[in-house]
Formats: structure tokens, C-alpha cells, sequence
């Protein structure tokens, strides 16, 4: 292929937009309200997910022992359930610290009250270790396996959080592809239209260059380029718009609702569009790139 | 250069458009096919340039043996042949330049020679003052000559002509045959031209192929059209 017809190509692609200015505007529209949606879905989920982490991260299982375990035997158990998987971290909490912990938060306005312990801990037997994980669905497995062990007399856990939390997680999931896959759908369905009234336009044009000796390559490749830059102008106007509200509402949370700020940490606009820039690029111009190719696929067997 | 044996091409609805025609042209040759419309002619010309598949027989081109091309094949026979029509088949938003040129692009022709070969084959076709026009701006006679141009640009070896004075009238006829003869005998092109023009076919003294309801009825060196009555 010559640099000249790559030239001619584009050329033809952007005249084929102007030609057709009602309906590339209405692809670039369609295509836009789609990547815009898509983009907002991003970055609800993404922050969501980021939030679930950190809740995730909060939730811990609590592990005690039986009377006569000593400290050993549970820096033991701690050494196991730390080489699972599915645990992130586990804090070894002694019976001191645990007094220590208790009398801080809950008599900390009677401090005499809390030095008549001083000798005798009232927690002696509450030395126990926090499990904390990296994939809260995994929880079951888990408790069922620290449950095993002979040294350990009590688990305590928040299953409701948990299982409440990766449900959700998974609902999200869901919605978020079967909305995408409409989307696309939609899209592409848009694409293919203004492509086919392009080649109906061009139809005379078409027969002359076959009669000529174009190869299908020749004939193809301004449509495809048509399609490509639907996709892109498509593409990078939402992302930009998304990218300005974004960065503007998470500015204005951080500033307004300083205590909506400290219960939902939002991602920062930078860390969203790392990801989310080229997902959307390459989603508007792979779905501008399939629209075209396929419907001259269909439309152009000259 | 055309060879065509016992070729017949039958359309699914009514009877057939070419019934058994053997034809045999050399390189070089001037030939009118004419007849009719519905005799077949315009057949004639689909088959050669592979738009229709005959329904049976054989057509060589040049060294090709049609039957045998396959699609991906097609541009690349097809730009050896070049085109003429009735009705111009120009592109209407491009200049007579841009015409022109358009046929070398799609063969991706570098630009330089693009540059060198348009003026000359304007000039050729006397219509070198006119390259900015648009076909809407120029005479039936302009614009044949414009798609000649554009025919020959390439240097085919074959030219194939539909028609070709079908819409214009007597002078520019002329002048468009004359031009026709003239690349026919300067650049060896061998030409095939359909038509019913009966007073040029008359004038002109070459090999005339008469066909009637898709049969050739005779095939006369230095003929006219006056034995032709059916």
C-alpha cells in the first residue's frame, strides 16, 4: 500500500463525513450520549470497587483461644492463617493490649475506675488475633478452617457485611456489562446505518472504480476511515466532558461536604481516566472500526 | 487478444442474451459490434470484463482464460481493459483533471507520473484548457472524450466502448470515432465499440460483427451496417 493511498483514503473518509454532515452528526452524537454513559458507569463503578476494597480491608475476623493455649501456640496459628491467600494481614492482639484497647475506649473518663485492674486483668483470657482479608468471599473458607484448629475456642465474624459486600459487588458487575453490551450494540447499529447511507450515495462512484480496476481494499478503506473517525470524535469529546465534571465534583465534595468526603473517599480524576481513557478510546474506535467493516462487508460485493 | 467460444449467457427470467457466439479478434483490431438493442451487445461487453459469467463457453483475454480468474483477481485483469459508456459514467464532484487522475490512483500510480500522464492524455483528447471544469460544465462531446482520457490513462490494451456516440450528436460522433481510429492506429490498442450508428459504421470500412437476438449473423473485414436487417 502507497503513503498516497493512505492520503487518499483519509481524504475520502473526512469528505464522506461532510457529505453525509446529518448523519455523522448523529453517529458522533449517539456515539458521544453512548461513551458518555459508559464513562459515568466507569467511574461509579470504579470508585465503588475502590470503596468495597477499603470496607473489605475493615472487616475482620476475630480469633480466640482456649484457656490453657499459651502465647506461642498462638504466634503458631498466627504463622498458618497468615500464609493463606486469602488473608491480607493478621495482628496479634495480647491480653494487655486488649485491656489496654477496652479501658481506653470504654473508661477513659474514669481512669480510677480502670487502675484498680491494674494487677489483676480483667481480660487475662482475651488474647486473640485479628484476621484481616483481601477477598471478603472467601470468609467461609476461612472461618471454617481456623474453626478446625484445637487451640481455637471462638470466631467471631460479620458474615452479613461480608456476604452483603461481595453480592453487591458481583449485582454491580452484572449491571455494568449488560448495560455496556446495549450500549455498544446501539452504537454500532448507528455506525452501520451511516455507512450504508454512504455507500448508497456512493454507489455510482463505487461501480466506476470497480470498472477501473480498484481492489476491494480501494474501494473499503475511506468507509472504514469514515467509521474510525466517528469512533474517535465520538469517543474523545465524552471523555473529555467526563473528565472535567469529574474532576470538578470530586473538587467540589472534597471542599463543600467535608463529612460526605471522609465517609466515601473518592478516586482521584487521574487514577479514574488511567484506565478509563484508553478503555473508551479503543471502545469508540474498535466500535467505529466493526460498524463500518462489517456493513461494507455486507453492502459491497461489486 | 479477445477469443470467446461457444459462449452463451442465460439470464434466470427470459431466454438468452448471447446464444453460442465464437468470436475471435486479433490485437490491434478495429471492430463494431452492433444490432439491435436486446441482440446482445451489451452482454457482450459484461462478459469481457467479468461483471456476468457466461452461462457456458470459454473467453480468453489476452493470456487469460476468464473463466479461471478468481474475484480477488478481477481489478487487476480488469485494469488492462479500459472503458468507455454511453452515458460518460463520470464522477460528478471532481474536476476533469481529477478525473482523469482518479484512474491512476486507484492503481496506485505515484503521484509524479500522475502529474506527467493526465496533461498528456488531455492533450491528446483535445481538452487541455479544461482540466478545472467540472463534467456539468462541459458538452455530451467534451465529456466522452474526458472518460476516454480516463479509459486510456493507463495504456490498456484493450478498449472496450459502449455506446459511446449514443448521446451525442453527429459532429461530436465524429470526432469521438475519429479519436478512436487514431489511438487504434498510433497505439496499436485493440478496440471494440457496440453501437447502432449506422452512417458512422458505414463511413468508418472495418471489420463489422453483427449480432440479432444474442446470435451473430455476420462478421464482415471493411462491412457496414447495411446488410444488418432483422
Amino acid at each position: 500500500m502507497r503513503l498516497s493511498t493512505i492520503v487518499y483514503s483519509l481524504k475520502q473518509g473526512l469528505k464522506n463525513i461532510y457529505r453525509n454532515k446529518m448523519f455523522s452528526l448523529a453517529s458522533i452524537a449517539t456515539m458521544s450520549a453512548c461513551i458518555f454513559l459508559f464513562g459515568l458507569f466507569f467511574a461509579i463503578v470504579m470508585n465503588f470497587q475502590s470503596m468495597i476494597k477499603d470496607i473489605e480491608a475493615g472487616v475482620a475476623v476475630t480469633v480466640f483461644f482456649k484457656d490453657n493455649v499459651t502465647e506461642e501456640q498462638i504466634l503458631d496459628v498466627k504463622g498458618k492463617i497468615e500464609k493463606r491467600d486469602e488473608v491480607s494481614n493478621v495482628i496479634y492482639v495480647s491480653a494487655d493490649e486488649a485491656w489496654e484497647i477496652f479501658s481506653k475506649d470504654y473508661l477513659k473518663d474514669a481512669g480510677e475506675l480502670a487502675e484498680g485492674f491494674e494487677q489483676d486483668n480483667p481480660l487475662a483470657k482475651a488474647a486473640n488475633l485479628e484476621v484481616y482479608m483481601n477477598d471478603v468471599s472467601k470468609q467461609k473458607t476461612l472461618v471454617s478452617y481456623i474453626t478446625s484448629l484445637d487451640e481455637v475456642q471462638k470466631v467471631n465474624q460479620s458474615e452479613i457485611t461480608a456476604n452483603t459486600l461481595s453480592d453487591f459487588n458481583m449485582l454491580i458487575g452484572y449491571v455494568s456489562v449488560t448495560i455496556i453490551f446495549i450500549l455498544l450494540a446501539v452504537a454500532v447499529f448507528l455506525i452501520s446505518n451511516t455507512v450504508t447511507i454512504g455507500i448508497a450515495v456512493r454507489k455510482e462512484e463505487i461501480a466506476i472504480m470497480k470498472l477501473i480496476g480498484a481492489t476491494d481494499f480501494f474501494v473499503r478503506a475511506p468507509f472504514v476511515v469514515e467509521g474510525l473517525l466517528i469512533g474517535l470524535i465520538g469517543s474523545a469529546i465524552p471523555l473529555g466532558i467526563i473528565y472535567y465534571l469529574y474532576s470538578k465534583l470530586v473538587e467540589y465534595v472534597q471542599t463543600q461536604f467535608m463529612t460526605l468526603a471522609r465517609l466515601f473517599v473518592f478516586l482521584p480524576a487521574e487514577e479514574v481516566f488511567h484506565s478509563l481513557l484508553p478503555v473508551g478510546l479503543i471502545l469508540g474506535v474498535g466500535i467505529g472500526f466493526l460498524g463500518s467493516f462489517f456493513t461494507i462487508r455486507k453492502h459491497l460485493r461489486v | 487478444m479477445i477469443e470467446l467460444k461457444n459462449v452463451s449467457k442465460s439470464y434466470s427470467t427470459g431466454s438468452p442474451a448471447v446464444k453460442n457466439v465464437s468470436l475471435h479478434i486479433d490485437k490491434g483490431e478495429f471492430v463494431f459490434v452492433v444490432g439491435n438493442s436486446g441482440s446482445g451487445k451489451s452482454t457482450l461487453i459484461k462478459l469481457l470484463l467479468k461483471e456476468l459469467e457466461p452461462t457456458e463457453g470459454r473467453i480468453i483475454v489476452g493470456n487469460k482464460v476468464l473463466g479461471d480468474l478468481k474475484r480477488r483477481q478481477i481489478p487487476r485483469y480488469r485494469r488492462n481493459i479500459g472503458t468507455v459508456f454511453q452515458d460518460f459514467r463520470l464522477l460528478k464532484d471532481r474536476n476533469v483533471y481529477e478525473n482523469i487522475a482518479f484512474a491512476q490512483r486507484v492503481i496506485e500510480t505515484p503521484t509524479r507520473r500522475i502529474r506527467k500522464q493526465v496533461p498528456a492524455m488531455l492533450s491528446l483528447v483535445g481538452l487541455a484548457e479544461k482540466y478545472k471544469s467540472y463534467p456539468k460544465q462541459l458538452s455530451g462531446g467534451e465529456q466522452q472524450r474526458v472518460a476516454l482520457a480516463r479509459a486510456l490513462v493507463n495504456g490498456p490494451a484493450i478498449l472496450l466502448c459502449d455506446e459511446p456516440t449514443g448521446n451525442l450528436d453527429p459532429k461530436n460522433s465524429w470526432d469521438i470515432m475519429q479519436l478512436l481510429s487514431e489511438i487504434n492506429e498510433r497505439r496499436g490498442t485493440t478496440i471494440l465499440v457496440v453501437t447502432h450508428n449506422r452512417e458512422i459504421v458505414d463511413a468508418m470500412q472495418k471489420r463489422v460483427v453483427t449480432m440479432n437476438k444474442g446470435v451473430i449473423i455476420s462478421d464482415e473485414q471493411k462491412g457496414g451496417y447495411n446488410n444488418y436487417e432483422a
